[in-house]
């Protein structure tokens, strides 16, 4: 429709939302924004629909149903350049816990009628099922850092975004050490920074919600939580939770669950 | 949007529906001057939280609950905190209560000026969404922003960040912010203040459909103000119950065309949560500015017309501010940042308000913490019946309005709810047949 602007389009999958919420929450930014791009398909924001072909499609959450698997097909189809934002486009997300249940045992014993609804065994990310340009990180995305990619591709460059650690970021924050100093278990070394090392500044450890850097070595981490003495189980669940199924994250996971025994798997 | 089938047959639909937080479609089937049939269609996939909360330790639900919401974070980590610490025997301090107030404020001002302006101004003014209605209105549009950029700036000072903070846990916070961190807020609360009071007055002057719900409201009270952080479940035919009591008196059904359960109260009377029920049943416990406000927008002491909640939603964010500047005011600092939660084995219950309404969370933990069964109720998911119902009585009367102005409407009238179909999206466990 416009020749002038390159078109945005804004996807949802299996998501909680917070990452395009984030492009809302551009609040300096989002006219400027709308200026520079135009909006073409975001039902979040607008009812306005321009059809495609698209510039830039921007997809938050994962594939979980046989109808999503279809639909994303046709997404990379009608886009030049797809970028996948957040953890769940990234990895899967929180929801890809039932990566290891057995889902069907899930729905027995979860759900009144399993009939109604239509649900895969597994919850992917975005680049398990078509290619993808971008992957940005984060549970949730970074404000920053996605003004930085849109701001790339509009421009017509590579985004900026750095693979080191969260412990990095400390670092040049001066944030001093919560394992170091307070023997506070924390997954900085092998988590990708972009959050600008949040947990560590709030006195707690980090999470993983940008999930495993490039070199995460995350056998490593593993014992050193081990012999900072978390049990077994807890090593299991600080991998397991918004980036569970990235492979570093998901291998390190499984590597402490056999000193479990069946019991720790099988909860009551 | 809207096509024609037979002579007298009509579908009026929203697929999917816009301007709302997460994936759903409205279906109004009309046959020979009759509504047939009224559909809210969930297509957003289940995510199977109360499956996966099993056999997770009882420190991690307000981090993990939280991804239930990008809009409402903090209520997931709100009731999931309260009904962890009920099952363990625990009260928070009165700083750590007071913290958890004004964070919570953060939320509502963020989430209820994202609806106001965003999502919902643009049907008031004819606009497919902000960013059009900016072309025109930039002035409007500015001061949204500006009013929602205060609430996150507050969740990202108390919390850490504004989607998903990291501040929260069982017991408390893992920080403390000082008085001089949270004074170097202030005037972006005051000057988002004054521009919430002037948002009240713009909103009252909209057009409203005459339409009034006659649905039982529901909502929390509490001897503290108006409702955020806990009290007890009232209702406006009188009722009143503990928080423990809810699970037994809200019965959810499962519906074949959704993803989301339906909440009906003792499993037959639609009700409704969020901004009108609240203020309905609280509107004495608003601070004098906020009441102020509502008079001077020809509110009285209830409202039933729910095209008037953006009415509503704009006095809450008065509210909202002006309490967080009392918090602020009354900030000592110096008190430990969380109390000692140890794992008990039993059964807890937390219900808060949300922005769009009263959120139920229950766990039964075993004796070392870990999480055998999880129970979440959300608010859009209590509202989905009467939603249906709303639209149901609203559209009959009005056929003879041309179909676009018509499905335009019907979407208001969904809109009105702020329903947030991610939350509302994902299976409860608490109805087990045919196994």
């Amino acid at each position: 429709m416009s020749a002038d602007r390159p078109t945005l389009a804004v996807w949802k999958f299996a998501s909680c939302d917070g990452c395009q919420l984030t492009i809302l929450n551009c609040e300096d930014e989002l006219i400027p924004l709308a200026g520079a791009v135009q909006i073409a398909y975001f039902p979040e924001a607008t009812r306005g629909v321009v059809d495609g072909p698209y510039d830039v499609s921007l997809v938050e959450g994962s594939v979980t149903t046989p109808h999503d698997a279809e639909r994303i097909q046709e997404i990379r189809k009608s886009s030049k350049l797809l970028v996948t934002i957040g953890a769940c486009a990234t990895s899967g997300g929180i929801q890809a816990l039932r990566n290891f249940a057995d889902v069907a045992e899930y729905r027995s014993i979860v759900y009144a009628h399993p009939e109604y609804l239509s649900t895969l065994d597994h919850s992917t990310g975005i680049a398990e099922h078509v290619a993808v340009d971008f992957e940005l990180r984060g549970c949730p995305v970074d404000k920053h850092q996605l003004l930085e990619v849109l701001t790339a591709l509009v421009s017509g460059r590579r985004p900026q975004i750095p693979a080191y650690s969260v412990c990095v970021e400390c670092k040049r924050r001066g944030t001093v050490c919560v394992t170091v100093a307070h023997g506070t278990p924390c997954l900085g070394p092998v988590t990708q920074a972009g959050c600008g090392a949040l947990c560590p500044t709030y006195s707690r450890g980090c999470y993983g919600c940008f999930g495993p850097q490039d070199t995460a070595n995350a056998a490593s981490l593993g014992d050193q939580l081990v012999d900072l003495g978390m049990p077994q189980r807890d090593v299991v669940r600080v991998f397991r939770t918004f980036n569970a199924a990235s492979p570093a994250f998901h291998a390190e996971s499984e590597r402490h669950e056999p000193a479990l025994g069946k019991a720790g798997r099988e909860q009551p | 949007m809207t096509h024609k089938m037979s002579s007298g047959d009509h579908v009026l639909k929203a697929d999917p529906l816009a301007r709302v937080e997460g994936e759903g479609a409205m279906f109004v089937r009309v046959s020979e001057g009759e509504v047939t049939d009224i559909e809210l269609n969930i297509f957003e996939p289940p995510r199977f939280f109360e499956a996966f909360l099993r056999g997770r330790a009882y420190t991690e639900p307000p981090d993990i609950t939280a991804r239930i919401c990008g809009i409402c974070p903090v209520a997931y980590q709100m009731s999931s905190c309260a009904a962890i610490e009920d099952a363990c025997g625990v009260a928070v301090t009165e700083p750590i209560g007071q913290l958890r107030r004004l964070l919570y404020c953060g939320e509502w001002i963020e989430s209820h000026a994202l609806h106001i302006f965003l999502l919902h101004a643009p049907d008031f003014l004819g606009y497919d969404g902000a960013v059009e209605m900016a072309a025109d209105h930039r002035d409007l549009v500015e001061q949204g922003l500006s009013i929602k950029k205060a609430g996150n700036a507050l969740m990202t000072l108390v919390g850490g960040r504004a989607v998903h903070p990291v501040n929260v846990k069982v017991g408390g916070f893992y920080r403390m912010p000082s008085p001089a961190e949270l004074m170097a807020i202030r005037p972006q609360l005051e000057q988002a203040l004054e521009r919430a009071v002037a948002t009240v007055q713009l909103v009252s002057g909209f057009d409203f459909p005459d339409f009034e719900q006659t649905q039982e409201y529901v909502a929390l009270r509490s001897p503290h103000g108006y409702p955020l952080e806990g009290g007890t479940v009232v209702t406006s035919s009188g009722r009143s119950f503990s928080v423990a009591e809810f699970g037994e008196v809200a019965v959810e059904e499962h519906v074949a065309r959704s993803n989301a359960l339906h909440a009906h109260l003792d499993g037959r009377t639609n009700y409704v949560v969020g901004p009108l029920a609240r203020y309905t049943l609280n509107h004495d416990q608003l601070s004098p500015l906020a009441q102020q406000a509502a008079r001077e927008a020809g509110l009285g002491a209830k409202c039933r017309n729910p095209f008037q909640s953006i009415v509503v939603r704009a006095v809450e964010l008065v509210y909202a501010l002006d309490e967080s500047i009392r918090l602020i005011d009354g900030w000592a600092g110096g008190a430990e940042a969380s109390v000692a939660v140890p794992p008990t084995a039993g059964t807890g219950h937390g219900a808060t308000e949300a922005p769009r309404g009263l959120l139920y969370h229950r766990y039964r933990l075993a004796d070392d913490g870990t999480i055998e069964d999880a129970v979440i109720v959300p608010p859009t998911s209590q509202n989905l019946a009467s939603i249906e119902e709303d639209l149901r009585k609203f559209v009959q009367p009005r056929l003879h309005l041309p179909h676009d102005e018509l499905t335009l409407q019907c979407e208001q009238a969904v809109r009105n709810y702020d329903p947030c179909i991610s939350c509302a999206t994902h299976f409860l466990d608490l109805t087990v047949d045919g196994r």
